[in-house]
């Protein structure tokens, strides 16, 4: 095995072209379980955590693959408050010090924390090679069970997330509180000025994946230009929606009727809990 | 391949580590330092929680060659000389050890958390600790060893 340790992200992609091959590794949450237990035997590791441009971020916002948990959460929390509550949920302290967003979706296991975040937030994956840039929807991002839109010669560059336009909720069901995988995980959007909604299941599929009836049947539900309290009937017909969207399985951490149900009962309290924020900005702003 | 580190403020070196091989294994194996414990190997328990450059991580889910030419600092350097760490010596006061195999990772962590807040409440110390499993479920003990070491400051 060899370890490539790049110093820039021009020397790394060289190295991907000559070595597509290699595994890359940033936080190693993943790639290590994966050595420690003798699942993979890669050929060469690509150390990414000495290319500082990845574990930076600028405004607009286009946060670097390389940036750690516990930094979104504790430095990006009023900009992009779905992907810090999400980021919240991760493993533990520890793992939130070194895992990154960008391990999560080079992973894009289904039971990834922030995949429903990224999905219900537009968010654009950024790709690179010596090839080029390209700019993959999340949408389209991913393409089955641990399979993202990434090739060989590809590596995860940055994330590309507006700051939110209105409240965001993320919700997951877990065992405990922390070190969990994800039973099921919903998340939430709000874009007030657009009349529109963003929804988005994990755990639940074989890939992460919005719930676009749900999405659409809220949008026209709304009323965003004069908020009222939510109907409980609102609420039961997008939770029925959100669950509709789900094509979970039985497995150790939860049966599929489980899923389906605890899908509609997160997407009815989130919604609950993003809608009231709304009213709350209204009143303080009255 | 050979990894330089700097370990508990020793410059240190460390030959035929394999590239796939874990901060902990080079740390308990090469570098002749077990306090770190080897337990899950996949960051699940905190047994083998060290500072890498002042952050807390679990050293099995650090390949051994990104410790190159960083700052690791374990269990064994908290103490100066003779005198344990005031966490430690907390740990020891409030019998917050019971078969004592979680016992150095979860000192790292109350470390930290101290280092970071000094006056922790009940809910930040769980939060802090919520990555180490203590198997012999002493967990009251601990969270009163971390409250007295956080009183002593």
């Amino acid at each position: 095995m060899d370890f490539l340790r790049p110093e820039t992200l021009a020397e790394a992609l060289e190295l991907k072209a000559s070595r597509p091959d290699a595994v890359p590794i940033a936080g190693g949450t993943d790639v290590m379980v994966e050595l420690n237990y003798d699942h993979r035997r890669p050929a060469a590791l690509l150390d990414l955590t000495r290319i500082p441009e990845l574990s930076e971020w600028s405004d607009g916002l286009r946060v670097g693959a390389g940036v750690p948990y516990v930094r979104i959460i504790e430095e990006l929390g009023a900009q992009l408050p779905g992907l810090a509550m999400a980021s919240r949920t991760v493993g533990s302290p520890q793992i939130r010090n070194r895992g990154t967003v960008g391990g999560n979706l080079g992973a894009a296991s289904p039971a990834g924390d922030t995949h429903p975040v990224l999905l219900a937030s537009d968010a654009v994956i950024e790709v690179a090679s010596v090839r080029g840039t390209r700019m993959i929807p999340a949408v389209d991002f991913y393409l089955g069970v641990k399979r993202n839109a990434v090739e060989p010669d590809e590596l995860i560059v940055a994330v590309h997330l507006a700051p939110a336009k209105g409240p965001q909720q993320f919700s997951k069901v877990g065992t405990r509180n922390a070190m969990v995988i994800a039973v099921c995980s919903f998340a939430i959007s709000l874009f007030p000025a657009e009349n529109r909604v963003g929804a988005a299941v994990g755990s639940a599929a074989p890939t992460p994946r919005r719930a676009l009836e749900a999405e659409q049947f809220l949008a026209s539900a709304l009323d965003f230009a004069s908020p009222k309290p939510l109907l409980d009937s609102v609420k039961r017909e997008f939770g029925e929606l959100v669950s509709r969207a789900a094509s979970p399985i039985d497995d150790v951490r939860g049966s599929a009727a489980y899923r389906k149900h605890a899908l509609a009962v997160m997407a009815r309290r989130t919604l609950g809990w993003a809608w009231q924020e709304l009213l709350d900005g209204e009143k303080a702003c009255a | 391949m050979r990894v330089n580190v700097t370990v508990n403020g020793e410059q240190r070196q460390a030959d035929d580590v394999w590239e796939g091989e874990s901060l902990l294994f080079m740390l308990r194996e090469r570098l002749g330092l077990p306090g770190s414990k080897n337990a899950c190997e996949q960051g699940e328990c905190g047994s083998c929680t060290v500072y890498l450059d002042n952050v807390p991580v679990c050293a099995c889910l650090v390949a051994a060659g990104q410790a190159q030419d960083r700052s690791v600092r374990t269990v064994e350097g908290l103490a100066s000389g003779d005198e344990l760490d005031p966490v430690q010596e907390a740990f020891v006061e409030a019998g917050a050890v019971q078969c004592g195999f979680c016992t150095p990772g979860l000192v790292v962590a109350a470390h930290d958390l101290l280092d970071r807040v000094p006056s922790p409440s009940d809910p930040e110390i769980r939060e802090a600790l919520a990555g180490n499993l203590c198997r012999c479920t002493g967990y009251e003990k601990i969270l009163d060893a971390v409250r007295l070491a956080a009183s002593r400051r």
